[in-house]
């Protein structure tokens, strides 16, 4: 339960009863008032009940970080993780023994990982992220494995004066080969098929 | 094991008191079939079962010393 509507003679007490409802203190919470209430004659004809809406608002930055500390955890690997955050995107440098588990083949692991860590932290916010989880600088070497194969098949693409389809990849790794070969004047890129599917092609 | 499932999927739903996950082990693998409340049953899907897929990822990367293969049922 994060979020409760409550209802008393005044706005203090509704605001109460709702805490007490949610099981938290004033701080986590953010509150709207709906209705103020009316005294009422002697308090008994025609007063209004206050009404609130409470919110457990929480940071769901630090929620995350939490988040993934649990799961590698229970995956039994022991990982520090250093956050960073710039605008709405939030970047969760992983670092540990045993990392690479975590990575899994061609980084499979991790942007699975990725993902349901995009799923957490926009769960219940208000505001939306943009998430990138890395371990021990993987994104970093991936990105230059991928700058260095673009430009070996954009030249095996001009040599075969052929189109060359690479594997499937998720899109920000996609979006480095694009951006790679942009500036290449002899090759242009587009991505074909559906995703999960959604591979580049390099057409001379 | 059964904890790292619960603890990713109570971060996706809406009723994380009704994720039930059970254990059944069979000659070549141990399987976990995981259960939630109705009305989560599309968060941990997700569409063309993205989300199901992550999950799993995520579950068969920690298969850790346990010799048999591990399987993930989801309802």
């Amino acid at each position: 339960m994060r979020e409760l509507t409550a209802s008393g003679q005044t706005v203090e007490e509704a605001v109460q009863s709702a805490l007490e409802q949610l099981n938290t203190t004033r701080d986590q919470v953010e509150i709207d008032v709906i209705d103020e209430g009316k005294k009422g004659l002697l308090g008994v004809f025609g007063s209004k009940r206050a009404i609130v809406k409470v919110t457990i608002a929480k940071n769901q930055i630090q929620e995350t970080e939490k988040f993934i500390k649990e799961v590698t955890g229970n995956m039994n690997i022991d990982v520090t993780i250093q956050t960073t955050v710039d605008g709405n995107h939030v970047t969760y440098e992983l670092s540990g023994e045993n990392i690479a588990l975590l990575i899994g083949k061609r980084g499979q692991t991790l942007n699975a990982l990725q993902y349901l860590v995009h799923l957490a932290l926009n769960k219940d916010g208000k505001q939306f992220y943009t998430v990138t989880v890395d371990a021990e600088g993987y994104r970093g070497r991936r990105r230059d494995t991928l700058t260095s194969l673009a430009s070996k098949m954009a030249d095996k693409a001009i040599r075969l004066n052929k189109k060359v389809a690479l594997e499937p990849m998720p899109a920000f790794e996609r979006k480095i080969i694009h951006s790679a070969l942009q500036e290449h004047g002899k090759v242009s890129t587009y991505s074909d098929g559906t995703e999960p599917h959604r591979h580049i092609v390099i057409k001379p | 094991m059964k904890a790292l499932i619960e603890t990713i999927v109570a971060s996706l739903v809406d009723h994380p008191e009704d994720i039930v996950v059970t254990e059944t082990e069979e000659d070549t693998k141990i399987v976990y079939h995981l259960t939630v409340n109705q009305e989560d049953v599309g968060k941990v899907i997700g569409k063309n079962g993205r989300i199901a897929k992550a999950i799993r990822t995520v579950v068969y990367a920690a298969r850790t010393d346990a010799k048999k293969r591990i399987y993930l049922d989801i309802m």
